[in-house]
């Protein structure tokens, strides 16, 4: 195997150093799963309370260090990188905007009384 | 391999073959690209989870309240812990692995077969706690009863806390209400598993106890479920329930509406069957190191293509372990 051998020198040092980033994001996600305080689940950010932003983006944290540092993306080429991650990106979010204001939009119509539900 | 490549004698030239743009061997590349487009089926379906959760945001059940079991603490409310022990256990075996690809890539025989072992049976326990997850979602906890609309209305007393069927339910010894089964059909049919009592029961019981209340699926504006007055319980059970549910199928669901179950079955049930292939690929490139089939090939390029896909049923799990319990 052609094997680029730059990249070749240990890297235990770094891969506790993520472990150890992953296991913090990981707990401050389930301490705030627990206690829930009041001001994030009160604060709304574009019709969603803040504290599901804060998990959300939390996880966007911990999968760009799952990928880039143990699945190795970070030594890839900008080719192989742009085309996995980009092509990924741009179409969850596509899928994610559609179906998002799709079920809105049913919500809207079940509560606006056109068909009755709660019987 | 390049062994595998004809040699033209062009190789020099730009395409004269032999050429590596994106300097990865033809299966890593293969690899990423796969783990690209299962990435988009796994967000297909959590997205159309998130479609559903958003035609149903004031009713979706609340996952503190489904996923709150702990091994050997019966009765115990820890929501949250055992889900938060089962992400450690699987970015631990993502660590292992990716110390295995480490060892590998400096040809340490011995330290891969000891990081690939941990690595499988990381992934075996984190397979086995989900069958547990599964086993307390399918049996329920407290039951409740399903009105004709669809609609799940659970029993809690007057300071809000839940009270299970059997301790409402006034049981008559008189009536005598056996399961139809096949072989007693004219046709060739049978019915649904009886529940533990019947809606008689459950009805009689509660007209007796003043305590009790009806909790229905809506949220309230704090994002609690909304808790009936003694008389709307009353009037709400008697006209409209019509059955009693005890723990979730893919039809009905003491939890809430059944979207919630079969999504849950669905996506960890998928997401399950990758970490179940994943520790059979493990073991079969763990058999293979042990064999020394990559010390004599003089390369660990095998290990590093199945810690790709291992890493990346770690990364879905992040995913899923957010949208089913944190949000």
């Amino acid at each position: 195997m052609a094997h680029d051998t730059a990249h070749h020198e240990s890297n235990i040092g770094r891969i506790w150093k993520v472990f150890f980033i992953l296991s913090v994001i990981t707990i401050v996600e389930v301490i705030l799963g627990i206690i829930k305080p009041a001001f994030l689940v009160e604060t709304t950010l574009i019709s969603m309370k803040l504290l599901n932003w804060i998990f959300i983006i939390l996880t966007i944290w911990k999968a760009y260090y799952i990928t880039w540092a143990f699945m190795h993306m970070e030594g890839e080429t900008k080719g192989l990188r742009r085309s996995v991650v980009w092509t990924a990106i741009f179409l969850i979010s596509y899928l994610i905007f559609i179906l998002l204001t799709e079920g809105d939009y049913i919500y809207e119509v079940f509560k606006g009384g056109y068909k009755a539900w709660d019987f | 391999m390049e062994t595998t490549v004809t040699k033209t004698g062009t190789e020099d030239k730009t395409w004269g073959g032999g050429n590596q743009p994106l300097k990865v061997s033809y299966g890593k590349m293969m690899m990423w690209f796969f783990i690209l487009s299962d990435a988009l089926t796994f967000s297909g379906f959590l997205a159309a989870y998130g479609f559903s959760r958003f035609k149903f945001i004031d009713s979706w059940p609340i996952a503190d309240e489904v996923f709150n079991h702990f091994p050997f603490l019966h009765g115990v409310d820890a929501p949250m812990y055992y889900v938060a022990l089962m992400t450690f256990i699987l970015i631990f075996s993502s660590v292992t692995m990716v110390l295995a690809v480490d060892a590998g890539h400096h040809m340490k025989q011995k330290k891969v077969i000891i990081y690939m072992f941990w690595t499988i049976i990381g992934g075996a326990i984190f397979v086995g706690s989900q069958a547990w997850e599964w086993k307390n979602f399918i049996k329920g906890e407290y039951g409740a009863v399903e009105t004709r609309g669809g609609q799940i209305l659970q029993f809690v007393d007057t300071e809000g806390h839940r009270v299970a069927l059997n301790e409402i339910a006034i049981v008559d010894t008189h009536g005598d209400r056996t399961q139809h089964e096949e072989k007693n059909g004219i046709w060739y049919e049978k019915e649904a598993t009886l529940p533990s009592y019947t809606m008689d029961e459950i009805k009689a019981g509660f007209t007796k106890r003043n305590d009790l209340l009806i909790r229905t699926q809506t949220l309230t504006e704090e994002g609690e479920k909304t808790i009936l007055s003694r008389a709307e319980s009353l009037k709400r059970l008697n006209a409209d329930a019509i059955g009693v549910v005890e723990g979730a199928n893919l039809v009905h669901n003491e939890y809430g509406t059944p979207l919630f179950a079969n999504f849950f079955f669905f996506i960890t049930g998928f997401h399950g069957f990758h970490v179940f292939s994943g520790v059979i690929i493990n073991i079969i490139i763990f058999i293979n190191v042990i064999l020394g089939t990559y010390e004599r090939r003089k390369n660990y390029e095998m290990v590093e293509k199945v810690g790709l896909y291992w890493h990346f049923v770690d990364l879905v799990w992040v995913f899923v372990f957010t949208f089913f319990y944190l949000v």
